[in-house]
């Protein structure tokens, strides 16, 4: 189910040196088509190897413009319909609709903190380099209970 | 950027630093939380380079419904057993109960910095780390809201690193050993997808962390669908290529995961068996688990692993037989399964469970419900086909191929080969690796992975400080990497105009046909779909000779463009880690994993001679693989 960029949503974000979509493509498969020599279609963007799309859907996710879709593989899909995402800050919106016209929406929160507000060593301890041999340690101290009888061989 | 930088002539950039980490996927982020903290006033210099963006990178990308690995109220003992009973009986004990002893933690991490993680009624304000229950869809899964979960995570794993720190967009093509000591890893060289540069690290230690290996067998979609495959597509067998290559020993990369998953959009079946009790059965609408369960208790062909709880593989076997005995397809009754659930609930009850069926899918399998949208299925009104898909190579999920490492030292039992280093070092001095790069460790899992880059961070910076003044000098030298590494660009450069149409030209081979005839090998002789998952002497015997062969094209790979560079070293990764896996079938004479592969000429699991790990070692220069038995040792009671 390849990712498909339409025409009349693309704006090439704004023509700015990096586009969303090629930004974040983990196969490296959305491309800004400058000048229109591949697409003819100057400054839009476009899937350059559609039959490698893990269709992950992060290219249509992150999209400002909404201007990325899919259209599920053809070699073993029939047409007509569609999954389409629009994903918020703390949420995200599922629009399915199924080729005999049924429509089934869902929403599911994401994420239970502000985006960027992660603080990963805040009131976390700091590495002691005394411990840096005990490998029933990492910096945080908090090794799950072992109940050191299971072992064959006791210590 | 400088105009005499075009395509075919890189600039090379040159750079050392202490400690270089390879990709960017959940072990890498793992590394980096915990790398920082221990290099703290060490003066360290520490660097990430992943090939895509690290907030969608790796096989989290789309997100993930649950998380596969997670202690809570269990003992880590318990974790040990339940790997080692589904990988077959043969399993580093040591490694995997390290990581279980330190997973949990990671997971608190996850949910301070945002990821939901669902809790069972009355706790669903309170944190894991305060005691809140999570909700288990089976012994080991906890449910989540996953569908930002890659993106938490990196966020959380930048901020360790500084974003300074961090270089996006770089695919590492090969490690270079160092100019005085063949057996330790000075370097690593690749290169910009997105601009005409050239990278060469040096380095005292570093940490491969690039995830499986997928398309290495062809699939089941063979055009628009191809690049559909369960594991992530952009896992291109990296982690094992580069580690061979560079001289490090391997471990039962004879091991796949061939994962049964609903037909078409590989949707996970997890949820549905574990946490919504849906049954399956085959064409005839029989339960053949009932009817032929038996089979697997047959000890001579299963040994002693059909008699208890059957390992994932086994219970492949069943389903592969129930297929080629003509009685598919194999369906999996989710209208059943609801209408059960739904007996004892309200019709607003009904809702959220449909929506949570739903759920399961978005958040990591979106294609699934594209498939069941277009083909008008309502999983709650109509089973849905589950089939054995084309078999994968990894070593975190439920596999365990991957690299041979030094474990943790303080393991009761642990014979001394076990830890000759450093906690997650290869046999290669200062090549460390976790997640999927380690093997005989499978079901480690997201969380599982995270803590095992976790635990190798300690190790790398110990290695860096006991090595500090210790400077690397690389074996190669920077023109020799350059060369190798932009020939597909000068082989397509050189010949393109021989002929008028650009894909069909006698000098060189595009990485898409590459690709094709990789597929085709593997899955015609070392086991995949065409010849239901079996092979045998004979057949590897010519296998060898035909993947003999494209490592001898794969010097003609062409590359039009940076984006064609990136399959072709991609393809290249594919077809060492493909020959590897080979080497291991072919050496491996038993059925260990019957439902993942057949040994059709020894089609019985053999433990008194094969209980044991098999390990090999590659040579590059003469471009030949030796393998050895390793013995298992058992460390947990039964
Ligand atoms: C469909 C699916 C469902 C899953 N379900 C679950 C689940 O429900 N629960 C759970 O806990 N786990 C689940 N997993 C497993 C989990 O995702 C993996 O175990 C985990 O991501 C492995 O971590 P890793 O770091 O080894 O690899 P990855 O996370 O895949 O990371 C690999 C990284 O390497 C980079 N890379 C690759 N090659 C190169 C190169 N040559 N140079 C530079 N960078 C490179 C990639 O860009 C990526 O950043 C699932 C996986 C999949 C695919
Ligand atoms: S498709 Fe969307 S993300 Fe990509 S260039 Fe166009 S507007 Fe930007
Ligand atoms: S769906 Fe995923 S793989 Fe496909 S183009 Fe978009 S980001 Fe890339």
């Amino acid at each position: 189910m390849p990712t498909y960029v339409r025409t009349d949503k693309c704006d090439g974000c704004k023509g700015q040196d990096k586009t969303a979509c090629m930004y974040i493509c983990p196969h490296d498969l959305m491309l800004l088509d400058k000048d229109g020599s591949m697409t003819g279609h100057p400054m839009k963007a476009f899937n350059q190897e559609p039959e490698q799309c893990w269709e992950c859907y992060s290219c249509v996710k992150i999209c400002p413009q909404n201007a990325i879709e899919v259209r599920h593989y053809a070699d073993v899909v029939p047409l007509g319909a569609s999954v389409q995402p629009l994903r918020g800050t703390d949420s995200i919106m599922w629009t399915i609709k199924f080729r005999n016209g049924t429509v089934k929406r869902f929403k599911f929160p994401i994420r239970t903190t502000p985006e960027g507000s992660a603080q990963p060593y805040a009131n976390k301890p700091k590495a002691n380099l005394a411990e840096i041999d005990d490998p029933s340690k990492l910096f945080t101290h908090s090794t799950h209970k072992c109940d050191m009888s299971q072992f064959i061989k006791q210590a | 950027m400088a105009e005499q930088f075009v395509f075919g002539n890189p600039e090379v950039i040159q750079e050392e630093v202490d400690i270089l980490i390879i990709g960017g996927g959940m072990a890498a982020c793992g590394a980096g939380f915990e790398i920082m903290r221990w290099a703290e006033g060490t003066g360290l210099k520490i660097k990430l380079v992943d090939k895509a963006a690290m907030d969608r990178s790796g096989a989290v990308a789309q997100g993930l419904s649950a998380i596969n690995t997670y202690m809570g109220e269990n003992d880590p003992a318990d974790y040990v057993r339940y790997a080692r009973n589904d990988l077959m009986g043969i399993t580093r004990e040591d490694l995997i109960y390290d990581v279980g002893r330190h997973v949990d933690d990671s997971v608190h991490q996850f949910e301070e910095w945002g990821l939901p993680i669902w809790k069972q009624p009355g706790d669903e304000d309170k944190k894991l780390a305060e005691g809140g229950k999570p909700v288990r869809s089976g012994r080991w899964q906890i449910m989540i809201n996953g569908e930002s979960y890659k993106w938490i995570v990196a966020e959380g794993a930048k901020k360790s690193l500084g974003m300074e720190n961090i270089q996006e967009r770089v695919f590492i093509v090969r490690l270079v050993t160092d100019k005085n000591d063949p057996g330790r890893v000075a370097g690593a060289a690749g290169f910009s997808v997105r601009d005409h540069k050239l990278y060469i690290y040096k380095f005292k230690c570093c940490l491969l962390a690039a995830g499986g290996a997928v398309n290495v067998f062809r699939p089941r979609s063979v055009g628009e669908g191809t690049g559909r495959a369960w594991y992530p597509v952009w896992n291109a067998g990296s982690t094992y290529a580069m580690a061979a290559e560079c001289g490090a020993v391997m471990t039962m990369m004879e091991n796949r995961f061939v994962p049964a998953r609903f037909k078409d959009g590989y949707g996970p079946v997890g949820a549905w068996f574990l946490l919504f009790k849906a049954q399956v059965m085959n064409g005839r609408g029989e339960d053949f688990g009932k009817l032929h369960g038996d089979e697997i208790k047959d000890a001579k062909r299963f040994g002693k692993y059909g008699q208890g709880v059957p390992g994932t593989c086994l219970r492949n076997h069943l389903m592969i037989q129930e297929m080629k005995e003509g009685r598919g397809p194999i369906l999996m009754d989710t209208p059943g399964a609801m209408a059960k659930l739904a007996e004892k609930m309200t019709p607003k009850e009904v809702k959220h469970l449909e929506a949570e069926a739903w759920e399961d899918f978005l958040d990591m399998t979106i294609s699934q419900c594209g498939v069941w949208a277009g083909e008008n299925i309502e999983p709650d009104k109509e089973p849905s086909e589950v089939i054995p898909s084309e078999p994968y190579l990894l070593g975190s999920h439920a596999g365990c191929a991957g690299i041979w490492v030094s474990g943790p030292t303080d393991i009761p039992g642990t014979p001394k080969e076990w830890s000759w280093g450093y906690n997650r070092m290869t046999t290669v001095k200062g090549l460390f690796t976790a997640g999927d790069g380690v093997g005989a460790s499978g079901h480690k899992f997201s969380s599982g992975s995270f803590t095992e880059g976790r635990i190798a961070a300690k190790g790398l910076v110990k290695f860096a400080l006991d090595n500090k003044n210790w400077k690397p000098e690389l074996a190669r030298s920077a023109e020799d990497l350059v060369e190798e590494i932009y020939r597909p660009v000068k082989t397509f450069l050189q010949h393109k105009d021989y002929t008028t149409a650009i894909d069909i030209n006698p000098h060189y081979i595009s990485p898409k046909m590459l690709q094709f005839r990789l597929q085709k090998i593997m899955d015609e002789y070392c086991a995949g779909l065409a010849t239901w998952y079996q092979t045998n002497a004979k057949m590897l015997e010519i296998c060898e000779r035909k993947l003999e062969m494209i490592k001898e094209d794969s010097l003609k790979m062409r590359a039009k463009d940076l984006h064609e560079l990136l399959r072709a070293w991609e393809n290249y990764h594919r077809i060492i880690a493909a020959e590897c896996h080979m080497k291991h079938i072919q050496f491996r004479e038993e059925t260990r994993y019957p439902g993942y592969y057949y040994r059709t000429d020894f089609n019985y699991i053999d433990d008194e001679k094969w209980k044991c790990f098999t390990n090999s070692l590659y040579d590059r220069e003469t471009r030949k693989w030796k393998l050895y038995k390793e013995p298992y040792v058992q460390l947990i009671k039964d």
